[in-house]
């Protein structure tokens, strides 16, 4: 693997610099440091995975070896316009991410002035697509998820729902809004709140918590807040679940609640087993390669946005087959019409460029194995 | 009421005992050398990197401990010898620049490390155990944590009252010339300053970090500027001082975070205002106060104008 | 200080930096025609002005005043957000402040006018600020601006105060950078001046602040800097001096945080930290303190460094069969921050030491004064 990468890495080198190759160059615009970085790793990872599998597309007629071209947003929105600049100045024909809404909403206006389609894999706020051309999504969005989560919750028969997110984080704030308006609407309470960025102590907000008598607590944040929110739930032996959004669907996350007594539901996009060929190519993948191994947090489970990550892979390839042209103005306009069948399910574009679906899954974590148990696939009527 | 504020003031102790192991490190070099070490925050997460590190690399735990606070100890005292020593001479705004351009430099070598991912830091057994208090649940460092800082404080303040370093310590903190012309090796004063200072530190991220679980290269700044404010609070140079200010910090801080729901519980506010986003925020408000009101905080000493 | 020693009568040496900055503008303005947009170039022309402007902003403070000031993020928050409050189309603020039904705010103003009021709210903020803050001494007055930078940060992240700011939540689709360029009825850009524009605003502020430190002002505020006490003696009034240096230097910053606006596109809170003032406050230093055409040049450098010629340290480089070792993400800042520590420690004059760009052309033209040699050393 390392030997094929550093003859693909030489031959980049060689030929970005005559530029005679046939190359298209797909942009990865991901968080692989920062808050998020664990799960933007995830998500690289189905990429890698899809790359590797289908290495070349064919456009026109003529037969492109696609690179990957990575640029780092680092979860945040101040490193987000550097990061998109790059993939810019790279000329990259399509841009996959990001994992995180914030960042997504960020780097847009530099895609949409560089005429560069993105594709979101896994940013789920609505603002992320709505009244833009260039922003195209596979995932569901916030209102469904925020409705799916309330409507799960009110089912379990809790009244009042604790909600806590990061300041200034578009995916959090965002899902906080679509729960509570849902969970309010079947007649609960909602309390929201939220923690100025890098906090890590937590003890006092799930404290609030139980003050408020809170049959739930509601935290769509990031991976590294989640798993301590979990693992000070677990030494205040809180009784309330936890309850959070896609992002939370990680085995890092799984880990944090291993071996304690505090239940973490959560909805997401894909669950193991639903394509059992992707499950066992992408693990035997993964096993294969220490990195990748790493990345993924260490054991072969696949995450959500994983799954994702490589079903944005092939979007971006059916789009550029579509456009026959690896010019990006092209790629943009082709888009739209593209639909596949993924391994998260049938991908297809409406009006506003987000992907039509009407399902999540609900999972949980066995707190004596670690892993994500399947609970219920969950639609939204309407 | 009551059962309602203690959870918060149980956190607010815990947190603020480990604020102060940081104020003193802070108070000491200010008291020394008059600097602001920017770079005391970031040592103090180079401590839990390196134990995340050390534990990962399979060195047993009892001896990750002691190794962790002595080689944090040793980052403190080459952090002195290399970017505050040379500039003895300099006006003190550089000096100021050097501990930033450390600050910057500790946590970009950390992100560098670490790939800027998250790590979780080792369980330390017993210390990480839960237990009951009074009614609330929690881990048994936060118990811990005030008894370890009252004991650590006598034995500094007996230190210094007590024993020749410490004359020298008070001799070089008084007047910087004066002790030198008295015979006193000032470099080997400051040095030890730096030890004890950053040992200290290393204690407070053991505690903090079994805590709070997570260290990220970031996961220093905000601990070390609340630790600062705490010096500054208590009179920045007195040991009694920073630890008094950083348990009030503590404690205000976790109780600011359940302000909405204690106002609410007491009928003083018709419902939740979102008060908690100000939790780190006025820390910095009571720091304006008092440098407002009273600029040499709590239990400082005048300090007079040299032209 | 040996600008303020010259004859009033401009000689040649001014007139020749005036020409190469003219020259250098020109440049920039055929530049951009030629090469295509998207060029990293571009990118750190537009950021290395923003920076440029909010380091002499700085500058004038922390070199020419002797202020320590550390609240340079906090003010450059405040340009941003008015910046971005006052200039989002009225069409676009149902979705901007889509939790906030539209925002309280229900007018626009020229890009122009917002500026300006970004400007005038951080001195305003700055003379609110500077009551209490500027009484302190050098370092708790440090940490008093910083502290203050952390609470305007809270506050505009405050839920309750939404309906304006936005809360937590991003401001964004208001008239950027790109928006200077003209353009033909079908949307074809004909002249591109998304670069020329920045850089002329950091000009023209510049350009003031130069003015500034050279009047009678500015000597003041030197005087004040060497010895406080001994300009209180002269008859310079402390307290007014220094809150008006102070209101100048946020004033430009504001403007200065409203030009990162439009460079990010976007602004949130969350992102002006401390992290970013000290990112400023190093870049001061490396292009020496106390001299403008230093810190400019700093800015442009830093910039340059950080987001185009170090990149390729962030990535794994193979030259033949031999992959360097070392390189991974976030070596590129390590590299930085050793440049950084021996700057600071070595060359602690900076780039320029106290010289402007006038001096340098003075030296060359073998008229150097020998005044040079005192630098920043207090």
């Amino acid at each position: 693997m390392k030997k094929v990468l550093a003859i693909v890495l030489a031959m980049m080198l060689a030929l970005s610099a005559a530029a005679l190759a046939e190359t298209v160059k797909i942009g990865v615009y991901e968080p692989a440091s920062g808050d998020s970085g664990a799960g933007g790793k995830q998500e690289m990872l189905g990429m890698q995975y899809a790359n590797q599998e289908t290495p070349t597309v064919e456009i026109g007629g003529t037969t492109y070896d696609v690179e990957l071209v990575y640029a780092d947003n680092g979860s945040s929105t101040d490193k987000a316009p550097s990061a998109a600049q790059q993939l810019v100045s790279e000329g990259v024909s399509v841009v996959l991410g990001s994992y995180g809404s914030g960042v997504s909403i960020a780097g847009s206006q530099y895609f949409a002035d560089a005429n560069i389609p993105a594709i979101g894999v896994t940013c789920t706020n609505p603002q992320v697509t709505a009244g833009n051309s260039h922003y195209f999504r596979i995932c569901f969005l916030d209102p469904f998820q925020g409705t799916v989560l309330a409507n799960y919750a009110a089912q379990q028969g809790a009244k009042t729902a604790y909600c806590l997110g990061e300041l200034g984080n578009d995916y959090d704030q965002g899902l906080l809004t679509y729960f509570k308006q849902a969970f309010e609407g079947l007649g609960g309470t909602a309390i929201v709140e939220s923690f100025p960025t890098n906090t890590a102590d937590f003890t006092s907000y799930l404290t609030n918590a139980t003050a408020y008598n809170a049959d739930v607590f509601f935290c769509p944040v990031s991976i590294a807040y989640s798993t301590q929110i979990i693992q000070q739930a677990a030494s205040q032996n809180v009784s309330f679940p936890i309850l959070g959004g896609d992002t939370l669907d990680s085995n890092v996350v799984a880990n944090a609640a291993k071996g304690t007594n505090v239940q973490v539901i959560i909805t997401t996009f894909y669950q193991e087993g639903a394509t059992p060929t992707f499950d066992e190519g992408f693990k035997a993948w993964l096993n294969a390669n220490s990195e990748a191994l790493t990345n993924n947090g260490g054991n072969d489970m696949i995450s959500a946005v994983s799954a994702m990550g490589y079903d944005a892979y092939y979007t971006a390839l059916e789009a550029l087959k579509a456009a026959g042209s690896t010019d990006s103005a092209a790629v943009m306009a082709a888009l739209p019409g593209v639909t596949l069948t993924g391994v998260s399910g049938a991908i297809a574009f409406d009006a506003t460029g987000d992907a039509i679906r009407d399902a999540a899954f609900v999972k949980k974590i066995n707190n004596e194995t670690g892993d994500w148990e399947f609970v219920a696939e969950q639609q939204v009527e309407g | 009421m009551w059962s309602t504020v203690f959870p918060y003031l149980l956190s607010g102790i815990s947190v603020g005992g480990q604020y102060a192991l940081i104020a003193i490190g802070y108070t000491m070099v200010y008291g020394i050398l008059r600097l602001i070490n920017f770079a005391h925050g970031d040592v103090f997460m180079v401590a839990g990197i390196l134990m995340v590190y050390m534990a990962a690399s399979g060195v047993p735990l009892w001896l990750c401990l002691p190794l962790v606070l002595v080689l944090t100890a040793v980052i403190g005292f080459v952090i002195e010898r290399v970017a505050y020593k040379p500039l003895r001479a300099a006006p003190r705004m550089s000096v100021m620049i050097s501990a930033i351009g450390v600050s910057y430099t500790l946590q970009n070598l950390v992100l560098y490390i670490t790939g800027g991912l998250n790590q979780i830091y080792p369980t330390i057994p017993w210390i990480s155990d839960n237990v009951t208090i009074l009614g609330a649940s929690t881990k048994m460092v936060t118990i811990i944590t005030p008894i370890l800082t009252l004991v650590l404080v006598v034995a500094l303040v007996w230190l210094i009252n007590h024993t020749k370093i410490g004359m020298a310590m008070r001799a070089v903190s008084r007047d910087f010339e004066t002790s030198q012309l008295m015979g006193i090796k000032i470099n080997r004063v400051i040095s030890t300053t730096f030890v004890i200072g950053t040992f200290l530190a290393g204690v407070a991220s053991v505690l903090y970090f079994t805590n709070y679980t997570t260290v990220i290269q970031t996961s220093g700044a905000m601990p070390g500027l609340k630790a600062f404010v705490a010096a500054v609070f208590g009179g920045i140079g007195s040991i009694p001082g920073a630890v008094v200010g950083a348990f009030i910090i503590g404690i205000a801080e976790n109780l600011i975070k359940g302000l909405d729901i204690i106002l609410f519980k007491a009928g003083l506010i018709p419902g939740p205002m979102g008060l908690a986003t100000f939790s780190d925020a006025f820390t910095f408000a009571l720091l304006i106060i008092i440098l407002a009101v009273k600029p040499t905080g709590l239990f400082g000493e005048k300090i007079t104008d040299k032209v | 200080m040996s600008n303020s020693l010259q004859k009033k009568k401009v000689d040649s040496a001014t007139i020749i930096s005036a020409v190469i900055v003219l020259a250098l503008y020109a440049l920039v303005f055929v530049a951009e025609q030629i090469i295509p947009p998207t060029s990293m170039l571009f990118t750190v022309l537009k950021k290395g002005a923003t920076y440029a402007l909010v380091a002499v902003s700085m500058n004038l403070l922390n070199g020419f005043t002797g202020i320590f000031s550390l609240g340079q993020a906090g003010f450059m928050l405040v340009g941003a957000y008015v910046y971005g409050i006052f200039t989002i189309p009225i069409v676009s603020r149902m979705d901007v402040y889509q939790y906030y039904n539209g925002g309280l705010v229900q007018f626009t103003l020229p890009v122009f006018i917002a500026m300006l009021l970004s400007g005038l709210a951080a001195a305003l903020l700055a003379l609110l600020i500077g009551l209490p803050v500027l009484r302190l001494k050098s370092d708790y007055l440090a940490i008093a601006t910083l502290g203050f930078a952390e609470i305007i940060r809270a506050l505009f992240q405050w839920d309750k105060l939404g309906p304006i700011t936005n809360g937590s939540n991003m401001l964004r689709l208001f008239p950027t950078f790109n928006d200077f360029n003209i353009r033909a009825a079908d949307g074809h850009v004909t002249v591109y001046l998304s670069t020329l524009v920045p850089l002329l605003i950091a000009g023209v502020c510049i350009g003031v602040i130069i003015l500034l430190i050279n009047s009678t002002f500015g000597r003041a505020l030197r005087a004040i800097k060497d010895d406080e006490i001994a300009a209180e003696a002269m008859g310079i009034r402390l307290a007014s001096h220094k809150r008006l240096a102070f209101c100048i230097s946020s004033f430009f910053a504001g403007v200065g945080g409203a030009m990162l606006a439009m460079y990010q596109t976007t602004v949130q809170a969350k992102s002006f930290t401390t992290a970013m003032t000290y990112e400023i406050l190093l870049i001061v230093v490396i292009g020496g303190i106390g001299s403008v055409t230093g810190s400019c040049l700093s800015s442009f450098l830093f910039v340059a460094c950080s987001e185009w010629w170090l990149r390729f340290l962030d990535q794994k480089q193979v030259i033949g069969d031999f992959e360097v070792p070392l390189l991974r993400n976030g070596f590129r800042l390590v590299v930085f921050s050793i440049i950084i520590m021996i700057v600071v420690l070595f060359f602690r004059r900076g780039i320029m030491g106290t010289n402007e760009l006038p001096d340098v052309i003075r030296k060359l033209q073998g008229k150097g004064r020998s005044s040079k040699k005192g630098g920043q050393g207090k």
